[in-house]
Order: C-alpha cells, then structure tokens, then sequence
C-alpha cells in the first residue's frame, strides 16, 4: 500500500516539495473516496479541508436565485480542490459534486493553518503553490466571462 | 519555421462554378453542415486543410468559408456555416438540389508537410474546429505518417459542440487524445466544464515534436499560443488560422488588409511567429 506521504509528494500540486515539509503536511493528511453522484461539500458550509484529487472529477456548482443551477468548472486527477479553508470565515462559497467516483487525500485546514504558524517557511511553500492555482483559475474565470463563442 | 503551403486558384478565381447541395446536416441549433458536388459532374476543386471558399448564395451575396471537409474526397466539398446574419441563413437555408457559386479554394492551408513524423496537437474553439477538422481526417487517414493527435476543443455550452458523434469516433483512434470542455455547463453536462486551456493539464503532450494548430477567436488564440509557449512549444511549431471579410479572395480588393498581409492570399493560415505582434494589437 502507497504511504500518505509517498501520495503527498508524487501529487502535482506539492511536486518538489522538501520531504521535511511533506511530513509536516501528512499529520494533517487522510485517504478519502467519494462516490458517484455525493456532495464533497456544499455552499455555506465550514470550509475545514482541502482535497489532492487522486481519481474521478468533481464538479464546481452554484445555484444562482431563479435561474437553472450551473457548473462553473470541473476538477479531476491531479487537480486541487479548495482554497476557503485558507481565507476567513472559512465557508464554501459551491456545492463539490462527485460526477465520478473520486478519490483524494484531504488535508486538515486547521490543522495546516496551525502548522503554516509555527513554520513560516511551510506557510510560504503551501501560498506560493495556493496563489499560483488562484491566478491561473482567476485568468480562467476572467476568460469564460467574456463569452468569446457567443454571437456578437 | 516550415514554409506555408499555397495553392493556385482556378483558372479565373472571380467566376464561380456551379455546385449542388447534396446534403445539409445540422450540427447544432444555429450551425449547419454542406455537402456540395459540382453541377456538371467533374471532380470538384482538391484542396489543402486550412483553405477557403467564396460561397455565392446567388441574389444573396457571397460568403468566405472554410473547407471543413475531408481533403482526400475530390469530388465533394464540404462547408461548415453557423448562421448569424442574411446571407448565412440564405446559405444554410439551401435544400439538398439546390445550386450554389463556389470559388476557389484560397488562400494557404495548415503545415501539413511539416507535421509528418510529428505529434499534431489541435487546438479549437466554438466554430473555429471547422477549418481543422480536415487536418484531423488526414491525420487519421494516414496514420502511418504522423505521431500522437491531441485534439483540444472548446464550445461555449453543451449544445454548441460540433461533430459530436465524430469526436466520440476519433478518441478511439489509436494514438489519438481528444479532450471537450464547455465555458457553461448545465447539471446534466458530464464532461470538462472550464475555458480550452484548462484542458492543457489533461493533455499528454511531446512539445519538442510536435506542430501545433489553433483556430478560434483571436483572444483566445493569444491566450492558447501562451500556454502552448509555457508548456515548452517552440513559437516556430505554432500555426494559427485568421479570419477577416473577404471579398475577392485574391488578394487584390483589400478588405482583409491585415496589417501588411491580406489574409484571403498570405493567410489564412499563418505561422504564429509572422503575426505574433499584430495580434496582440486591439486596432487591426
């Protein structure tokens, strides 16, 4: 059986990562498996972890007042899935429904904000790989808006 | 950087030939497929992928419009339209009999020579997957003669998807990846929901042996050539198709100025390297 460690590392969200970190970050690591058609979690919920997807895809839903729900984006192997857990009030701002069965490691957001206190230099690492996902999937969103294949 | 390949127009580019519609397929709720043969029964116009043709919809007007069909049928040309003002709905209006003026075809087609032997990556948005479907039939017609096919398409919603039933088809291709996304997807929309280079992190890719092809609105072809270039592509392995009004398709009117091309004769398939500063320019 793969360790959660061995896990942690090989994922592309902490490739590179210093196996020191990576230790520090499995105390606050579990297996998780999702199945078919589940919430992960849901708007307006505590926002308490975050998830290395393994397997599966994961859909990003909202439910806009008098409208049809939408999905704003999908996740799948390889992707990282929650950032809330890092910004107060630590509330999910979508549903995360497993379109697939899914599988991931979760990581504590609680347990790592207090780690990241202690160890500045981990709390560095864990931004540095946090803002670069937020800035590419800012982009993303700022480029779905402007409805490029709409007729003008 | 390969050199374009250009072929010559008909012996008078300016008089259209009588075609017949023999088939009209819709692909989705505003986009329409046509089948046309040429009235007399000679074989039609061969042509490279990535090429146009004026399309007379006679009393109507004329249209420029990409080949969208497989370039080793000579004797049937065929054309993807979406239909978006008088002279588009006249085109897709057409019933199977009808008669329609075709000139051409123009203008230089995608690097097809020097993507033999290398892996093709495609990279399409919304309409755009038109003028490089046939690229795809001949890759996948001569398999022997090309690496890996990685085909990245993005639609705007799940009912905008072109071809579905020929992407089902083609990822089962060996050596074939195809990957769909929808910038809007509803609950019962199972695929990738997310813009084209959100597909990027999907996509198994050889970039110091492959070509890359892109066609689409021009702003996500700039943001598509940026990912294309962080993902270790050379800017001389990246092609990218442009679209103006074009008139006479030759090059002489001037209509499709663009900046010191025309993109009707120097285009409409550029390598992106030539046109890598216009288009970063709002104005042209």
């Amino acid at each position: 059986m793969e360790s959660l460690e061995r896990i942690i590392a090989e994922h592309p969200f902490f490739a590179g990562l210093e196996s020191y970190y990576t230790d520090l970050l499995t105390g606050c690591a579990s297996n998780v498996r999702f199945p078919i058609g589940s919430y992960i979690f849901k708007e307006g919920e505590d926002a308490n972890e975050f998830y290395l997807i393994r397997a599966g895809k994961v859909a990003l839903e909202m439910f806009p007042p008098h409208s049809k729900p939408i999905v704003v984006e999908t996740l799948g192997t390889g992707d990282l899935l929650g950032w809330s857990w890092l910004v107060p009030p630590y509330i999910w701002t979508f549903h995360a429904h497993a379109t697939q069965e899914t599988r991931a490691i979760a990581i504590d957001g609680k347990c790592l904000r207090g780690k990241c206190e202690q160890n500045h230099d981990l709390g560095y690492e864990v931004l540095r790989r946090f803002s670069q996902i937020m800035v590419r999937r800012l982009h993303a969103t700022r480029y779905q808006l402007l409805d490029l294949y709409a007729v003008k | 950087m390969a050199a374009i390949e250009t072929i010559p127009a008909t012996a008078d580019p300016m008089m259209p030939q009588p075609y017949v519609v023999q088939r009209v397929d819709k692909d989705t709720p505003d986009t329409f497929s046509l089948l046309l043969e040429p009235e007399n029964g000679v074989n039609g116009a061969s042509f490279q992928p990535g090429q146009f043709s004026m399309l007379w919809v006679f009393g109507v007007g004329e249209l420029p419009i990409s080949i969208s069909g497989d370039p080793s049928q000579h004797a049937r040309l065929a054309y993807t339209v979406r239909s978006v003002g008088k002279a588009t709905n006249a085109l897709v209006s057409r019933k199977v009999g009808d008669q329609i003026g075709v000139r051409g075809p123009f203008g230089t087609g995608w690097p097809i020579e020097a993507a033999r032997g290398r892996d093709v990556i495609i990279v399409a948005g919304g309409i755009g997957l038109a003028p490089l479907r046939p690229v795809i039939y001949e890759v996948l017609g001569n398999r022997h003669r090309y690496g890996r096919l990685v085909l990245l398409y993005g639609a705007r919603s799940p009912s905008d998807v072109l071809y579905r039933k020929e992407l089902v088809a083609w990822a089962r291709q060996p050596e074939t990846q195809v990957l769909t996304t929808v910038d809007y997807g509803g609950l019962s929309w199972r695929g990738h929901v997310g813009v084209v280079t959100t597909l990027f992190k999907y996509a198994r890719l050889q970039p110091s042996r492959s070509v890359a092809m892109i066609c689409g609105p021009e702003i996500m072809m700039r943001f598509v050539t940026r990912e294309l270039e962080l993902q270790g592509l050379k800017r001389d392995d990246i092609y990218v198709s442009m679209e103006r009004n074009m008139k006479c398709g030759v090059g002489f009117c001037g209509h499709c100025q663009y900046g010191p091309h025309f993109i009707c004769k120097d285009g409409p398939v550029f390598p992106f390297e030539q046109i890598r500063q216009l288009l970063d320019k709002y104005e042209l």
